[in-house]
């Protein structure tokens, strides 16, 4: 039994091994050297694995007497994040280097947060579920102070460790709550737990803890106070790391876990979700507005898409868990492109993040201003670009169950927030002609800037096949 | 070769408008030009030498959807050879003509390129026209339709700047649009009634169709009559019928090339080929076919009228084709569909003559169109003059009574004149004592022209006078080819269209039922009342020379005395002013209602006071809820935990 469970978790343990090496490495021969060094050697570990994993390994296999899995749901997921994470690392490069803070611990760092996430999305129990975000998160909180001699990073690191511990706490509550009712940390045995015997309140009162720690782990509202404190504060590399693998990873997590432990009760949470999907996509639209700080702004944005992504949580149906994760890996990519130009806006060499230093961005650099328009565009949700399609699919998931008011409250909610991205369309080809951004975009960022802007229009054709993958792994997890 | 003929116009069409930025104006206008010319040969050859089978050219498929199917063809049978003959090559001396025609036109400036434009209009509007005329079914018919209306409205707004010229292009597309409602309607009538759109599947069950009722608004009616009448109303919109022929006179806006092809000789026939070409279908409709009757009669009677007393030379054209269509129509209408194909083709050549004609003298007067500032030109433009007079002497039908010699328009109107009287029926016989009426008037008005024209003083600007010149030869030709097919069009093919032949030449293409012996009674009318349309021409030709040449004097003496009838007339009947307060107002007023009530004050208020006001109070609301410190973050939180506790004990658990 015990070698099987090694082969199971042997990308994880592959992966551990290599974040232990690299420090040791990196601790003995530090050098100026030695962060650009890791910075590399970690995207290609990271594209290498997601190699592994997607095309390696099928089937569904259990670890830890079912503790752990690893199916389809996981794998996609593990995939995306650690491809993301590849190209966060690439982008990150250039920042940190100019700010002087390409230390070697922060692909380290990188490497132990994409070992959670991947523990996260395999998890199955309530054990390893924990485990896993706790290993997330420190690594984040450490991330968002990064910039330690930055007073705005230090406090964002700590205002996200500080709101992270209180989740973290109401997330152990409502675990050992399930277990006292269900008497399993087991996800499947929770779920038989509750098909065989009455509903008990304090089971319920299990998920609605848990489900507040998770959608504060995906920055739903109204548990997404520290999302724009912390995406402002952090340094921007780390705030694209915050917008992209970790919300994957948290909303597989967050599915996973209402579906193989709580589907039998699904009617209980569906309501909760969609009402926190419901108040995101609000907040996250109206919020927005007011923002002059691109990187608050996205914050806000990204409120606003997880409220869309949970819709397809919400709709409980297996057409809805594909649609969210059609939702999530599209808004990645569309996060990836958004912020490859946001990494890059500076003024006399210092980076700056208000919305007017756009200010007829298009004269400057026609190519980039237009990938970006298109990007804005597709996180509008504005018709033909892929933005639309991934708002699309969750709305008819949750018409289909009859969720009118949602999928309404949807559409209401992304005109509203069409606003803000406009806004910056408006700024970049009609705003004012002020002093203009530094012309410092290196080509890392140019190539996923402008390749996320063609995605958005060619992806409209089939999504390079998202769709069937997707569907797969979904598929494993409701069979 | 059809297909040859039917894309060349296109070709041209595409080369001229699109081309232009690549090889110049100059290759532009000729290629579009050329390729038209080769259309009007190959057409003559088909024509020549069609033998008398219908014959159906596949191209590709347009729509096939369970049985609707819909493919694009090309008909070939007696009346599609008729109007290929007269599309191409009226449109081909058009082309010709207008290259000398738009040249150095005062409406544009010194460098602006306007000419490949509006020789792509042209082309493309014979396309669309051939595309009509050789349709195998209703949705290929249809789209011609339409793309002949689009041409037109292109055309007639080709002088942009002019806001006369836009208004005219509007209403001439509105009205239109009213009249192709009915046509759509009466072809989904067919297609729901037989489920086809096949010409020849809709012909099969005509017979049928009219033992059949269809429910229409709130009433039962003849299946056969329904879809007959539905047809004609489109008929009557694009051939300028009453009730709907408002737009025709203001389409005289665009330039006369235009309006001798388009709003003379061919797009305005149309509505006259729809009817010939439905003919197994009108012949099992009795009731429609009286009502063309009447209305091609009442039309013919009421646009001489109003061309009586109007002064703009193209507007008197104008009207005299909607009087001329009218005739038309009442051929068609008693039954005689060859003898209205006769007169379209025969007016095609004569009418496009005038037009030509017209815009000639135009060019010489330097753009000045109203009559009462000509006279005295007939030496200055003495070429124009002649193929006019010619014209003139087709259209009102000048010959020698009781024989088939005479000009086009004798042996054409007469054959109509005479098949209405021998219809027998009271409308045929009310149409015979319009259309007498309105050939007397015919001849009175087209006289009046050549007369105020070309005879008697000079009026008007002196320095217009000094300077009046005879056009170039490129528009020139083109008048002397349409003179020669003015004097020689009706003698030629008389036993072809009317006389012995008449049979055989149009087979399977025209259908006659069986109990339908008029045209051959026509032959057969008492000589009075073949004689009479020229007495009645003689009639209007004495007054207009009283008129107009022994005493100029008499007209405004006439006109004050009999005030209230004149200016009947000149206001065309008060037709226009009746549609404004009638339709034009209340729509317009309905329109501003809603777009300023029902649009602007209630949707984009009630959004305006939503977005403007709620949104950003929320937004403020947001933002000061974002105060930054941890502990307001925190009991967020635990809010936002606690509703959902709240909800969990209240309704979980069910």
């Amino acid at each position: 039994m015990f070698p099987s469970d090694l082969t199971t978790i042997l990308p994880e343990l592959v992966l551990a091994s290599y974040g232990l090496a690299a420090l040791m490495w990196a601790v003995f021969s530090n050098t100026q050297k030695t962060g650009t060094a890791l910075v590399w050697l970690t995207s290609i570990f990271l594209v290498g694995l997601s190699l592994w994993i997607g095309l390696a390994t099928t089937g569904t296999k259990q670890a830890f007497g079912g503790a752990f899995v690893d199916d389809g749901f996981s794998r996609f997921a593990k995939v995306v994040i650690a491809l993301s994470s590849a190209v966060v690392l690439l982008l990150s490069r250039d920042y940190l280097d100019r700010e002087r803070i390409l230390k070697f611990e922060f692909p380290i760092l990188v490497v132990f947060a994409v070992l959670g996430m991947m523990v996260m999305v395999s998890a199955h129990g309530l054990m390893v579920l924990y485990m896993g975000i706790e290993l997330q998160s420190l690594s984040l909180y450490v991330l968002a102070a990064f910039h330690r001699n930055h007073s705005k990073s230090t406090e964002a690191g700590l205002k996200y460790f500080v709101l992270g511990a209180l989740s973290s706490g109401l997330l152990l509550y409502g675990a050992s709550l399930t277990y006292g009712f269900s008497g399993t940390t087991l996800m499947s045995g929770i779920s038989e737990a509750i098909s065989d015997g009455e509903t008990s309140v304090g089971l319920l009162f299990g998920l609605a803890f848990l489900i507040v720690g998770l959608a504060f782990k995906v920055s739903a509202a109204p548990f997404h106070m520290w999302a724009p404190d912390v995406y402002e504060g952090a340094p921007t590399p780390v705030t694209l790391f915050l917008a992209t693998a970790p919300k994957v990873a948290a909303m597989i997590l967050f599915a996973r876990l209402l579906m193989e432990a709580f589907g039998p009760v699904a009617d209980d949470w569906q309501l909760i979700v969609g009402g926190i999907a419901f108040v995101s996509m609000f907040l996250g639209s109206i919020a927005a507005i007011g923002q002059i700080d691109i990187k608050r702004l996205m914050a806000y944005s990204s409120i606003a898409h997880m409220g869309y992504a949970l819709m397809g949580i919400a709709s409980g149906t297996e057409k809805g868990f594909q649609a969210m994760l059609i939702y999530m890996v599209i808004y990645t990519i569309m996060n990836l492109g958004t912020f490859a130009f946001i990494l890059s806006m500076r003024k006399g060499g210092r980076p700056v993040s208000d919305i007017y230093s756009l200010g007829m961005y298009s004269k400057q650099a026609p190519v980039q201003a237009f990938s970006l328009l298109l990007l804005m565009f597709s996180l509008a949700g504005i018709v033909p670009l892929v933005g639309f399609f991934a708002k699309l699919y969750v709305f008819l998931a949750v018409i289909e169950v009859g969720m009118y008011w949602l999928a309404l409250g949807g559409a209401i909610a992304s005109v509203i927030g069409a606003y803000y991205y406009l806004r910056l369309v408006y700024f970049m080809y009609f705003g004012e002609d002020g002093e203009s951004l530094d012309d410092n975009m290196t080509r890392t960022s140019q190539i996923t800037l402008v390749l996320s802007g063609v995605f958005v229009i060619v992806g409209v054709a089939n999504l390079f096949g998202i769709i069937d993958i997707s569907q797969a792994a979904t598929g494993m997890l409701f069979n | 070769m059809e297909l040859i003929i039917l894309f060349s116009p296109l070709l041209g069409a595409v080369l001229s408008g699109f081309g232009h930025h690549l090889y110049g104006e100059r290759i532009a206008i000729y290629s579009a030009t050329g390729l038209l010319f080769l259309a009007a040969v190959l057409s003559w050859i088909v024509f020549f030498t069609f033998n008398g089978e219908t014959q159906v050219t596949q191209i590709f498929t347009f729509i096939e959807s369970d049985n609707f199917i819909s493919n694009w063809s090309i008909r070939l049978d007696r009346l599609t050879c008729v109007m290929l003959v007269v599309v191409t090559t009226v449109s081909a001396l058009v082309h010709l003509y207008s290259v000398g025609y738009m040249h150095g036109d005062p409406q544009w400036k010194e460098n602006e390129s306007y000419k490949p434009r509006f020789f792509a209009y042209l082309s493309f509007f014979s396309f669309a026209m051939l595309a009509l005329v050789t349709s195998n079914n209703l949705i290929q018919l249809f789209f011609g339709w339409e793309g002949v209306g689009v041409a037109s409205y292109l055309l007639i707004g080709f002088y942009y700047r002019k806001p006369s010229a836009n208004a005219a292009a509007i209403k001439a597309f509105i009205v239109n649009r009213v009249g192709d409602f009915g046509m759509a309607l009466g072809i989904f009538a067919l297609f729901a009634l037989t489920g086809s759109v096949l010409l020849d599947d809709v012909f099969a069950q005509a017979e049928s169709l009219s033992q059949r009722t269809i429910g229409f608004l709130w009433m039962e009616v003849n299946a056969a009559e329904l879809a007959g009448i539905l047809l004609f109303v489109g008929a009557a919109g694009k051939s300028a019928q009453l009730f709907l022929h408002t737009w025709l006179p203001d389409a005289m806006e665009g330039p006369t090339p235009v309006s001798a092809l388009i709003h003379a000789a061919t797009m305005v026939t149309a509505g006259v080929f729809l009817v010939c070409r439905m003919s197994p279908l009108y012949e099992f409709a009795p009731v429609a076919l009286a009502l063309i009757t009447i209305i091609g009669a009442i039309t013919a009677l009421f646009a001489a009228s109003v061309g009586l007393v109007q002064n703009d030379i193209k507007r008197v054209i104008a009207y005299s084709t909607c009087s001329q269509l009218g005739y038309m129509f009442a051929a068609a209408g008693v039954g005689v569909y060859q003898a209205a194909m006769f007169h379209l083709f025969t007016h095609a050549f004569f009418k496009a003559l005038l037009f030509l004609g017209a815009g000639s003298v135009i060019h010489a007067m330097h753009h000045e169109q109203d009559m009462r500032n000509y006279g005295g030109l007939r030496s200055k433009i003495p070429v124009t003059f002649w193929t006019m007079m010619i014209g003139t002497l087709a259209i009102t039908g000048f010959g020698v009574p009781l024989t088939q010699i005479g000009f086009a328009g004798f042996l054409s109107k007469d054959a109509i004149v005479e098949s209405t009287f021998a219809a027998a029926s009271e409308a045929g016989l009310m149409a015979f004592i319009l259309l007498l009426i309105a050939a007397a008037m015919t001849s009175f008005y087209s006289w009046r022209l050549i007369f105020m024209t070309f005879f008697g003083a000079e009026k008007g600007d002196k320095e217009t006078h000094s300077h009046a010149h005879e056009s170039p030869w490129s528009m020139l030709i083109p008048l002397i080819v349409l003179a020669l097919g003015s004097v020689f069009a009706g003698m030629l093919w008389y036993p072809e269209f009317f006389g012995y032949y008449v049979e055989e030449f149009f087979g399977p293409s025209v259908y006659v039922g069986a109990d339908n012996h008029v045209l051959h009674d026509a032959h057969y009318v008492p000589g009075w009342v073949k004689a009479s349309p020229f007495i009645a021409m003689l009639l209007g030709f004495g007054l207009s020379w009283l008129f107009y040449i022994k005493s100029p004097d008499l007209p405004v003496a006439l006109a004050r005395s009999q005030r209230p009838l004149y200016l009947f007339l000149l206001n065309k009947w008060y037709f226009d002013e009746i549609y404004e307060t009638t339709l034009v107002r209340p729509a317009k007023w309905l329109g501003t209602f809603l777009w300023k009530v029902g649009d602007g004050k209630t949707i984009d208020g009630v959004l305006h006071l939503v977005a403007k006001r709620s949104v950003p109070a929320l937004t403020q609301l947001a933002v000061r809820l974002q105060s930054g410190y941890l502990f307001h973050y925190a009991l967020m939180i635990v809010l936002g935990m606690g509703a959902i506790v709240v909800y969990v004990v209240l309704f979980g658990g069910h």
